[in-house]
């Protein structure tokens, strides 16, 4: 079967697992992976629920996503202590269908990284091979939902931090369309660039949950009806029709890299494969090509935008409403002491870069350039997407990178191959990663990117692959 | 000779039900801390919704100073840290305000004066501080009210005409229902940009912030003149800075509080939570439509057209409610000095003794009406239907009720003759007597039809039909 929430509901409803065995051997499984992956802050004692699509599915919610009166630390000092009196959309869905939240997932700290490495509970290892990283931002979301802990977990997403861990754990990492599903109550990054989405082991999971947290959300003024977009129908009524898919082959071309790693040619290698595979089936994968230069710009603009919207999102963060409290005579001094001690190194480093390009005579060389570049960027994709069904790339060079920092260095010849995921998040555009195979026998995944509001047309592609691929509902250490 | 120029940049509290980005209430409270949303404390992962009322506002503001009205409503964030931002980030205008390039023309002195609108834009408020002893208290009320910011041209060149521009703005937001405009509770602040000049150039411009009262705006401007006057005067015309100061109200001077170099660099940037909003024109015209007359056009007509003095127009015009009634006495047919006359005496008398709205009265310009047209016809005296109209103020009823059958007088040609027929009748031998000469007797019908009516006969009609009854 395809879906491992169906496959809960359906032993449940057969009588096969009582609720009560389900949230026994979930927590076995949530202590297990804290004590293997350190994936949660804060475990939840499950409690029954009496109705909902979801009724009784545990799941992990990233901890950047406001619960009332459950500690909500976004992996901060700066908010250790912190339990919100108001719940985020997202949480008060899930809800209201019944899902049971058992934990709430280590991040890095505010969402800023991509390693897991930075929240203040410690890094959190990858099921796989806890000598590696689990990736990141939502680094706790993919590491319990990789190790079987539970079904579903939410994350978000405002470079590729669904799509990475997603990638490095095996498994599905899906963010809707921007402004599908609410974003109040949810920490900010970059608001621009955020979204929420979900990590799940199928694509018809991942159908299935978004279907419930999606939909115009008056609290959040970004957020859109999306009535007309039903993911689990589509799926169910997928036609499998010919599809047209595109690649950059500035990324894809082993003769774009002057000393391509083992890996990267592993990488490479399965990407080219999966292409054969798929015209198979009808999905025609066809060459394109992004001009380098605007390439080689997406990390920078990337920093550029998300660092300067993330220096004014958390200026919230002085410790005079909430937070720990910093003794001085000088309001000034208080906030200082408070960011000073709260925040860690990486999170400074991108504040100072966010202020600096936004300050007056740095504006239109940084800040509003990127604007410009994210907005050319995002025309170039609309107009492939006008011949194309979606972009498809490798998520990365290679599986998981090291725990060990010495051994985990980007080179500049890969970083584009890094940091395209972005492109998603420039657009708003819907955007899924699942599970391409392995390289040194650990997990890799392909990033599928479509047109705004096109989530259905996505997720069918995303399933006709992963039904091809085979990797549907894989558990770190072999299939559950 | 050295000619001052002013701008200023009025801060008004808007009137709303809630604040302009959250579902608390925007009102006055003497309370702290009970009108606060989530949103207003900067909890991590709020975001800002925007009143619609307010925008609507805002854009009636803007055609009101005649302003170019963007095509799209969008907002910028202006960051900074101060304990009383809880978001550490200010949701205001800068990019594209609700309105530029406007002009409004004002009633100063016995002429009228036209100010140049630089812009007009929306944003949120600040907590409020309090400082007690050596503690300071943030009070969020006021975190998250709107407010809208006014900058004018500099255009100005007396303190008279900056106090006519900001009494006659106040009017204006409480003519067009955008705010009470009430300086006693903090709603109108001001920034006061002061230069001074012997040529055509402007001079250095000194920014005075935060100027929290009219009588404060006067201080400062006849300080800064001075200040800057003396400076010029003594040759030391280079000490003037381009910088911002301070009113200081225990010293009665400016201080200094950073100049142009130590200026905050705001970062502004486009706030992303708020999608750009689509000014449809057909809602401006919609907006346009429904904005009332305005106090200088209704003036206007006081003066020119009604022959009114400007004390009295400008009496008439203090409170909208009070001019709209008057104005609905006229359109009824009321003399509009006699209708003046009523209001400014009568009815405001009253309103001002008992601290009073004229909206709560039962006394509606038609029963004022009423009670004219009745002396009009001779019905009622002027004492009377003075005394009537105070009635109705005082117990809250209709004049008609002080006005019944018993208590009027009666002027009534046909009952005074049939009453005066029957005393005649009834005094046949009188009769004879004063018809064979005893004409003092007429007194005594008199007094027999005043004892018959209890004295509510009308005097000069009865001697009238009397005398006419008695040759007959």
């Amino acid at each position: 079967m395809k879906s491992e929430i169906l496959k809960i509901k359906e032993r449940i409803q057969n009588g096969e697992l009582t609720v009560q065995d389900l949230f026994q051997n979930t927590m076995k499984s949530v202590l297990e992976n804290q004590e293997k992956c350190n994936s949660f802050v804060t475990i939840l004692d499950p409690l029954e629920t009496s109705s909902g699509n979801l009724q009784n599915i545990p799941y992990a919610l990233k901890d950047n996503i406001s619960t009332k009166g459950i500690l909500t630390t976004g992996s901060s000092n700066t908010l250790k202590n912190y339990i919100p009196v108001y719940d985020a959309t997202v949480y008060q869905k899930l809800k209201e269908v019944g899902a049971v939240c058992i934990g709430k997932t280590v991040m890095d700290e505010f969402g800023l990284g991509a390693t897991g490495t930075t929240g203040h509970t410690g890094v959190v290892k990858n099921p796989w091979d806890e000598s590696l990283q689990a990736g990141g931002s939502s680094a706790g979301s993919a590491a319990c939902v990789a190790a079987g802990v539970v079904p579903f977990a939410i994350g978000t997403d405002t470079g590729d931090s669904i799509r990475k861990p997603a990638a490095y754990c095996g498994i599905v990492g899906y963010k809707p369309t921007y402004g599908m599903i609410s974003r109040y109550g949810v920490y900010p990054f970059a608001s621009s660039l955020d979204h929420v989405g979900v990590l799940t082991r199928s694509v018809y999971d991942a159908a299935l949950v978004v279907d419930v947290i999606k939909g115009k959300d008056e609290k959040d003024m970004t957020s859109f009806d999306s009535s007309s977009i039903k993911l689990v129908d589509a799926l169910n009524n997928q036609k499998k029709e010919p599809k047209k898919l595109f690649y950059f082959k500035e990324l894809v071309h082993i003769d774009s890299y002057e000393n391509p790693s083992e890996e990267l040619k592993q990488t490479l290698k399965q990407f080219e494969e999966l292409k054969e595979k798929a015209s198979e089936l009808g999905i025609l994968i066809c060459e394109e090509s992004l001009s380098r230069e605007l390439l080689e710009a997406i990390p920078s603009v990337y920093t550029c935008i998300s660092c300067a919207e993330a220096t004014s999102n958390l200026s919230n963060l002085t410790g005079i409403i909430f937070g720990p409290q910093e003794e001085s005579s000088d309001v000034f001094e208080m906030i200082k002491e408070h960011r000073t001690k709260g925040f860690s190194p990486l999170i400074k480093r991108r504040l100072v870069i966010g202020s600096y390009v936004l300050q007056k005579e740095n504006q239109e060389k940084y800040f509003l350039n990127a604007q410009r570049v994210r907005n050319l960027i995002v025309q170039k994709m609309n107009a492939f997407f006008e011949q194309y069904d979606a972009l498809i790339l490798p998520c990365s060079e290679r599986e998981a990178k090291s725990l060990n920092p010495k051994e985990s260095v980007t080179t500049s010849d890969t970083m584009v191959l890094e940091n395209h995921m972005a492109i998603g998040n420039f657009g708003g555009f819907p955007s899924i990663t699942i599970p391409n195979g392995f390289v040194n026998g650990l997990p890799i995944g392909v990033n599928l990117t479509a047109k705004v509001k096109d989530d259905e047309n996505l997720l069918q592609i995303a399933a006709r692959l992963e039904e091809m691929l085979g990797l549907c509902g894989q558990v770190a250490g072999g299939k559950k | 000779m050295y000619i001052p120029t002013i701008g200023i940049e009025m801060h008004c509290e808007m009137k709303s039900f809630s604040k302009v980005f959250s579902k608390a209430r925007n009102t006055y409270s003497e309370e702290a801390n009970i009108h606060v949303a989530v949103n207003d404390i900067a909890l991590p992962g709020i975001l800002p919704t925007l009143n619609k009322e307010v925008l609507r506002k805002s854009i009636m503001v803007a055609s009101i100073l005649n302003c170019e009205i963007p095509e799209y409503f969008f907002f910028d964030r202006k960051n900074y840290y101060y304990p009383d931002l809880p978001k550490g980030y200010q949701i205001t205008q800068t990019h594209s305000p609700v309105g530029v390039n406007g002009h409004i023309t004002i009633p100063y002195q016995d002429e009228e004066l036209d100010v140049l609108i630089h812009d007009i834009h929306l944003e949120e408020d600040t907590a409020q501080l309090e400082h007690i002893k050596d503690s300071t208290y943030i009070n969020y009320n006021r975190a998250g009210v709107p407010l809208l910011e006014l900058v004018t041209g500099p255009c100005f060149h007396t303190k008279d005409e900056v106090v006519a521009f900001i009494e006659y703005i106040r009017r204006v937001y409480q003519y067009a229902d955008i705010s009470d405009a009430d300086v006693t509770k903090g709603q109108i602040r001001c920034d006061v940009n002061i230069s001074l000049s012997d040529s055509d150039n402007l001079g250095t411009r000194v920014e005075v912030k935060n100027v929290n009262s009219i009588s404060n705006v006067v201080a400062v401007i006849d300080y800064e003149i001075k200040r800057q006057l003396d400076l010029l005067e003594s040759g030391r015309g280079e000490k003037i800075e381009q910088e911002s100061r301070r009113w200081d109200e225990e010293s009665c001077t400016t201080k200094r509080m950073r100049s142009k170099e130590d200026a905050i660099d705001y970062r502004y940037f486009v706030e992303p939570n708020i999608p750009k909003i689509k000014i449809d024109p057909q809602y401006v015209l919609e907006i346009k439509k429904s904005i009332p007359v305005l106090p200088l056009e209704r003036l206007r007509t006081y003066l020119n057209d009604y022959g009114l003095t400007r004390v009295d127009a400008n009496t008439l015009l203090k409170e909208k409610a009070i001019s709209d009634y008057f104005n609905q006495c006229v359109t009824l047919g009321i003399e509009p000095k006699i209708a003046m006359n009523w209001i400014t005496v009568t009815i405001m008398g009253f309103l001002n003794k008992e601290g009073k709205n004229i909206s709560n009265i039962s006394l509606l310009p038609e029963d004022l009406k009423y009670v004219i047209d009745k002396i009009k016809d001779g019905s009622i005296s002027s004492k009377q239907a003075k005394e009537a109209v105070l009635a109705s103020l005082e117990q809250n009823k209709k004049p008609q009720e002080f006005m019944k059958e018993e208590n009027t007088q009666i002027s009534d040609e046909a009952k005074l003759t049939e009453i005066i027929e029957s005393i005649l009748e009834k005094n046949t031998s009188q009769v004879e007597a004063y018809h064979s000469g005893k004409t003092n007797l007429f007194q005594f019908f008199v007094g027999q039809v005043m004892k018959e009516t209890k004295g509510l006969a009308n005097p000069v009609k009865t001697r009238e039909i009397l005398e006419k009854k008695l040759q007959s």
